[in-house]
């Protein structure tokens, strides 16, 4: 019983700092909210879906990027993309990232465009690394026989 | 709830499988029957076909047909059924825009707990 207490005393204490560093927000909370019975690994499922549209996303905006003549549109086009899975999914220091990458595509600035899909691409790596600890956690407290704690 | 206990629908109008994914769930969590399209001319088609709905989560930016274009379709149809713009535009000429195209309302993303209890509210105020 104590592993499954330290586990699961370790699970909260980090998912409350994902929140406190920003992140994830309230809609990752959403989405926790909605996984059941009926739909176990509805997280899981999500999560995977944006991590698989991201990575996409982020070949997708090197490629436009290092064009002759930059499409600043299409660079647009992925960002705004990007935005919308981001922020579906509660993943804020990305999101906030792509509001900030937008600005410079709407100034056509390619300098800027560039430090900021290096920029995207830290935080996007650094919130799938946490989220991956987070669902291995989960597992570590299943596998122990005990329940995830339910957060907010 | 309708009356005679029949469960509300919606038609969820997004290009991105994970965005419909999670809206789905949502809209389902709080009692819609609910089906998903990924652009603006799958969702006429369903309308055209027959289909009805109580309310439709249109996203602006899709390809093949965007929201304000097949917003704008679907009333020259004549559909009076409550269209709600969900975009990550933000505030500004776009979203104006796609709010003139004939919806009821425009959300910014995610569309989340909050947003579907007051769709909720609307239609159950329609309702009665």
């Amino acid at each position: 019983m104590e592993i499954v207490g330290q586990l699961q005393k370790q699970f909260v204490d980090f998912s409350t700092s994902l929140n406190h560093e920003g992140f994830l927000d309230e809609q990752y909370l959403q989405l926790q909210k909605l996984q059941d019975e009926s739909n176990p690994d509805f997280v899981c499922e999500v999560v995977s879906l944006f991590f698989d549209d991201s990575e996409k996303l982020l070949n997708n905006l090197a490629t436009a990027l290092q064009q002759q003549v930059v499409d600043f549109k299409q660079v647009d086009a992925h960002v705004h993309q990007f935005k919308g899975s981001s922020s579906s999914i509660g993943a804020q220091r990305v999101k906030n990232m792509c509001v900030a990458f937008r600005n410079f595509c709407e100034e056509k600035n390619l300098d800027g465009c560039l430090r900021c899909l290096q920029q995207l691409k830290h935080e996007y790596f650094l919130v799938k690394n946490k989220l991956e600890t987070l669902f291995r956690l989960e597992r570590q407290i299943v596998e122990a026989g005990g329940t995830v704690p339910v957060i907010g | 709830m309708k009356k005679g206990g029949q469960k509300f629908s919606a038609l969820v109008v997004d290009d991105n499988k994970m965005i419909r994914k999670v809206e789905e769930k949502l809209l389902a969590r709080f009692g819609f029957e609910t089906k998903v399209v990924e652009n603006g001319e799958k969702a006429l088609k369903l309308f055209d076909d027959g289909y009805t709905f109580d309310v439709v989560v249109m996203d602006m930016e899709m390809p093949v047909m965007n929201g304000p274009v097949a917003t704008r379709a679907l009333r020259a149809r004549g559909v009076d059924c409550m269209i709600v713009g969900v975009t990550s535009c933000g505030d500004g000429p776009e979203k104006a825009e796609f709010e003139a195209s004939g919806l009821n309302c425009c959300w910014e993303k995610p569309l989340n707990a909050e947003i579907v209890g007051t769709i909720l509210n609307k239609l159950d105020n329609k309702m009665s």
